[in-house]
């Protein structure tokens, strides 16, 4: 069937996809935005964040067809221009990634929970990344590198726009 | 494959009735997984999620009409002060991203043991609305219910909302799980006072084939508060009466040992569950919260 969407602020439309496939498989597979990432495939781990029509959810759950005509942004989308996103940049200052997988869903996760609660306690981070699992190393400094990017952000709030 | 996408109830219903077999998906939380992971074909697929009367929930008559499309967050930011019951069951689901696109409709739907909404659905005496092209009708929760991951809707049925007149007494919602989110319940038990028919319901999830009432527990709650004249003087519990109680909710249990827990600890922690919510409620009680 063919899927279109606008997907990082461009209309995108895809042929021949199947109708049992996710929208995780259909944005990395087919339209070649492979920051969103595949690993658990149940919702259990997070990696896949994005947005659809403004809300953060699990690409993996949503079916294909589901995003037909909807507004989706990925972690690519947050970037501006060749800038990347505050958020972006603290997990790299704060070295809140190692192997990095589990880095696009935490930062489109933070990305949603600072646009609602922009100056987090830490009860709040981790009740709202409890979604979004890491197998490296822990979760200390992605705590620090949210709250690193809530403390930027609130003194440049013209970045915190998406 | 075939994917419906009906945009109007009489359109879903239409497309029910033509494709029995057509496996609907809301949020997609649990469907998806199951195709994901290879575990069904089905011929259609059925998306729900473009029909508005799903998506909307309002005020019938003194109770509430859930869609059966409204997520758990939704439910949460939107009917926390009149469903405290199944707003606490709703905090524990998943995590923010199931929250946002998991639905109670889709919980019924998959009719897990261990889905969360069930146990404060039964405590709320909640009604689940199904519908076909030949009509609609309503079933009490405790009849909805069927047996493992099956319930008493047709295949030309689609579960459309939940009506629920909330509970004119405190309620609680407990579950065991092993970290705080992101869980399948190993067990869970949910309660809520109805002062105004002077009546106690409870809901026991991942203990049993099914989600089911502990009858017994309620009318013997419901008449040693009566007998002490506690509904009207939110005296005290008289010592002993919630371990009894709580004796009474797991004997309603019938669980198995599998992956997340032994059958022993799901009693356990059930009658510690029990015990526990019933204080909480009864303060809530005694302190003249109505809920």
């Amino acid at each position: 069937m063919r899927i279109t969407t606008t997907v990082n602020s461009e209309p995108r439309d895809v042929d021949d996809v199947w109708e049992g496939e996710s929208l995780l498989y259909m944005l990395r597979e087919r339209m070649g935005l492979p920051g969103s990432k595949n690993a658990c495939e149940q919702g259990e781990c997070g990696s896949c964040t994005v947005y659809l029509d403004g809300v953060a959810v699990c690409a993996c759950l949503v079916a294909a067809g589901q995003a037909d005509g909807r507004d989706i942004v990925t972690v690519e989308g947050l970037t501006e221009g060749n800038d990347l996103h505050p958020v972006q940049q603290a997990f790299l200052d704060a070295g809140a990634v190692q192997c990095g997988f589990c880095t696009p869903g935490l930062v489109v996760a933070t990305h949603d929970l600072l646009a609602r609660t922009p100056q987090p306690g830490d009860s709040e981070i981790r009740e709202y990344l409890a979604g979004n699992l890491c197998r490296c190393t822990g979760y200390e400094k992605i705590l620090d590198a949210v709250k690193l990017a809530a403390s930027r952000m609130a003194s440049s709030p013209t970045k915190v726009a998406k | 494959m075939e994917f419906l996408t009906p945009t109007s109830m009489q359109e879903a219903l239409e497309a029910k009735s033509a494709h029995p077999d057509a496996k609907p998906i809301l949020g997609g939380t649990d469907v998806m997984v199951e195709l994901n992971f290879d575990r069904c074909r089905p011929a259609t697929l059925l998306d729900l999620t473009r029909i508005p009367e799903l998506a909307e929930w309002g005020r019938d008559n003194g109770s509430i009409k859930l869609g059966a499309g409204v997520s758990y967050t939704r439910v949460i930011a939107e009917l926390a002060d009149q469903l405290p019951g199944l707003a606490m069951a709703s905090r524990t689901v998943g995590s923010p991203q199931i929250r946002n696109r998991g639905t109670v409709g889709g919980n019924l739907g998959a009719a897990s043991p261990a889905g969360d909404s069930h146990p404060a659905l039964l405590a709320a005496d909640a009604e689940i609305e199904l519908r076909s092209v030949n009509g609609l009708r309503r079933l009490p929760a405790t009849e909805f219910y069927t047996g493992v991951k099956r319930h008493a809707g047709r295949d030309d049925e689609l579960i459309t909302a939940v009506h629920i007149t909330p509970p004119s007494g405190p309620q609680q919602f407990c579950k065991i799980g092993t970290r705080n989110a992101m869980v399948i319940s190993v067990s869970a038990f949910s309660i809520a006072l109805h002062p105004d028919r002077s009546e106690v319901r409870t809901g026991i999830g991942s203990a049993a084939p099914t989600p089911r009432r502990a009858v017994d527990a309620e009318t013997w709650l419901a008449a040693a508060l009566e007998a002490n004249g506690l509904w009207e003087s939110r005296g005290a519990l008289p010592e002993g009466l919630a371990r009894e109680f709580a004796g009474l909710v797991a004997a309603a249990a019938s669980p198995i040992d599998d992956v997340r827990g032994t059958a022993a600890y799901r009693l356990h922690s059930l009658s510690v569950m029990a015990r526990r919510s019933l204080g909480w409620v009864w303060n809530d009680y005694a302190s003249g919260q109505e809920h």
